[in-house]
């Protein structure tokens, strides 16, 4: 492009209005002071990031670049799955964050060059960053379960990413026959949404109790202790009494080591089992585009300055949510939320040369046993004074002897929740 | 006292220069850790968790200070030691999660998001409403409420709640707490609802939840 030089400028600002977009664009790029962020990732960091830095200061330019049109959000598709919950209501677009400003690109990172600060598309494009957010999410570690991979997820699915997955898992539900088995399988940690594959399992169990009664939910875990356990157990106990079984990892000499999805069989080092319906939920590692550009280490996951969430492998990068080691927060939606506000304050200090707000950090996590049954975990968190990790500073659990009315309640806000967090990320 | 002198410095930040950048920075990264639970600048798409837009400082103060403090003596011994608390009343809170979140927030911080979510525009949500229980709530507003929630509820005055608006959910647990004696109030309030518990009981109080819900402007 044509350069210029400052007395044009001026002469170009000082004259009349100039008309058309290649005129505005060229007194800035003469300046030279435009700063560029990119961001990777649509979901619940993503969106985040990229609105909270054009609301802290709308002379950055931001571009987030998302593979897909449309976003289903993981949170709430276990009430899809349940089928008290339509999937067109986790299912939002995008157009919402153009009023920010925000420069929306629908196409695939497909590389990073961190020489040149540059993020390369699937489309053939390449755009130019000072500070590039990483909010990938997680990629499914297929083969480690032998036999489960990218086929065997059509026939088992793990609808660990919201969308197709989810209404497949839904449809065969549906199609099941009375006295059915259905095989949850969650991996050990660290994993997207810990507490996950237990509220999956209520929300599975609450079908099956009005629809299908004589059927059994078997939890074949991979770990011997989980999130929320307790509630968990007590609303198992509550509501599906006999219904829900679950199965440390002790039991079975470590969970399922491998499937054949032909015969619906999965099997531990013990015994093998035959089930109806069966939903893997493999080991997973930060998202592609994360392992590609080098931000991940040996574990498959980013180590990040947790203050900052600048990659400690390439500055000027920051990885966010799922894909990042937040020691001491959970891979939840929350997480990446207030993980998102953070870097991109961090952001907007560093390109701006002052000194950042002391981070704060949160995350609120509700689970639905029953839709009269939630149960939530809360915490408020800070950084440690050596930045080794972010500590909790207040929070807990539902209490175990939370009342009918409390646990009513719960649901109510869980619900709120999610229409608010929805509301951050997209409008 | 504190809060005002952080009310001057925000509204002097008009103008986007570093020190502002740098203050502003500050109460975004408080307040940004509720937004997205109780709705954008406070106000929430609901069905249940209440807006928290427009509150008056003093009532926001008193609402985190309970949920913080359990204990009514360390509530009341924290709320003296602390001028900019004086006109905060003592009264105990109910509730499922903020009693956990609130306990990580300091004093300085509670004045921080205070200070903005005051200064926040109510949005009142569109609500469903039975417009004739809406009517008999009016009435009952009107009889028992308004002389302390004036402006149909909208008002934030002397430091009640913003009822006007309010999501319908919210507005009944807190009836309900209330009645219960989970939550405290002044005497001039108990004596009230128990006037509307004697005389139209427990519908009384869902009237004037959809009256209040009906209140979309």
């Amino acid at each position: 492009m044509k350069s210029i030089n400052r007395r044009d400028f001026i002469k170009l600002g000082s004259g009349s209005l100039v008309a058309g977009s290649a005129g505005l664009a060229i007194p800035q790029l003469a300046i030279g002071a435009t700063k560029k962020v990119v961001v990777i990732g649509g979901g619940a960091g993503g969106t985040i990031a990229a609105k909270y830095i054009r609301q802290s200061d709308s002379s950055i330019d931001v571009t987030l670049i998302e593979t897909n049109k449309e976003h289903y959000t993981c949170f709430m598709s276990n009430e899809v799955i349940g089928g008290d919950r339509k999937i067109t209501t986790i299912k939002h677009p995008y157009d919402g964050l153009k009023k920010y400003g925000i420069n929306i690109v629908h196409s695939m990172a497909t590389a990073i060059d961190a020489d040149k600060k540059t993020v390369m598309t699937a489309s053939g494009d390449s755009f130019s960053f000072d500070r590039l957010i990483v909010s990938p999410g997680v990629s499914l570690k297929y083969n480690t379960i032998e036999g489960y991979d990218e086929a065997a997820a059509e026939v088992m699915p793990h609808a660990w990413k919201a969308g197709h997955q989810t209404a497949l898992l839904r449809k065969q539900l549906e199609a099941m026959d009375d006295g059915g088995l259905v095989v949850i399988a969650p991996p050990g940690n660290p994993y997207r949404c810990p507490p996950g594959p237990y509220e999956r399992a209520c929300q599975v169990a609450h079908y099956l109790k009005h629809n299908k009664p004589k059927s059994k939910v078997l939890i074949i875990d991979a770990k011997d202790k989980f999130s929320k356990q307790g509630l968990f157990t007590q609303g198992w106990k509550a509501r599906y009494d006999g219904m829900v079984e679950w199965v440390p990892a002790a039991d079975t000499g470590g969970g399922i080591t491998s499937i054949d999805a032909a015969s619906m069989t999965v099997s531990t080092d013990f015994d093998d089992y035959q089930a109806d319906v069966v939903n893997i939920i493999p080991p997973q590692k930060a998202g592609a585009i994360a392992e590609i550009a080098g931000l991940t280490d040996d574990s498959g996951w980013c180590p990040v300055d947790l203050g900052t969430f600048e990659s400690t492998i390439h500055p000027g990068m920051y990885v966010i949510g799922d894909a990042s080691m937040a020691t001491g927060m959970p891979k939840s939606g929350y997480a990446a939320n207030s993980q998102a506000k953070v870097c991109a304050a961090a952001v907007v200090a560093s390109l701006n040369e002052i000194e950042m707000a002391d981070p704060s950090y949160v995350n609120t996590c509700y689970s639905l046993v029953a839709p009269d049954y939630g149960i939530s975990v809360a915490a408020v968190y800070r950084l440690a004074e050596d930045r080794s990790k972010i500590a909790k500073i207040a929070g807990g659990l539902t209490p175990g002897d939370a009342s009918p009315d409390a646990l009513q309640r719960e649901v109510l806000y869980a619900y709120s929740w999610y229409d608010n967090i929805v509301a951050d990320m997209f409008t | 006292m504190i809060i005002k002198r952080i009310a001057a410095g925000m509204l002097l930040c008009i103008t986007l220069s570093q020190v502002c950048l740098a203050q502003d920075g500050q109460v975004t990264m408080l307040t940004s850790t509720c937004v997205a639970c109780h709705g954008s600048e406070g106000n929430s798409t609901g069905p249940a968790i209440p807006s928290i837009a427009g509150l008056s400082p003093i009532y926001f103060m008193g609402a985190m200070l309970a949920y913080k403090y359990d204990d009514e003596d360390e509530l009341e011994a924290v709320i003296d030691a602390d001028i900019d608390f004086e006109d905060v009343e003592v009264f105990t809170r109910y509730s499922t999660i903020m009693g956990r979140l609130a306990k990580g927030y300091t004093e300085e911080e509670i004045k921080l998001m205070a200070e903005y979510f005051s200064s926040q525009e109510v949005v009142r949500p569109a609500q469903v409403v039975d417009v004739a229980m809406a009517k008999e709530g009016k009435k009952l507003h009107k009889m028992h409420c308004e002389k302390c929630h004036e402006n149909e509820g909208r008002s934030a005055e002397d430091d009640t709640g913003v009822l006007a608006g309010q999501w319908q959910p919210y507005f009944l647990y807190s009836m309900h707490d209330f009645n219960d004696g989970e939550r405290g109030m002044p005497k001039k309030m108990k004596k009230t609802l128990d006037k509307i518990n004697e005389t139209v009981g427990l519908t009384g109080f869902e009237q004037l939840a959809h009256y209040y819900a009906s209140i979309q402007d």
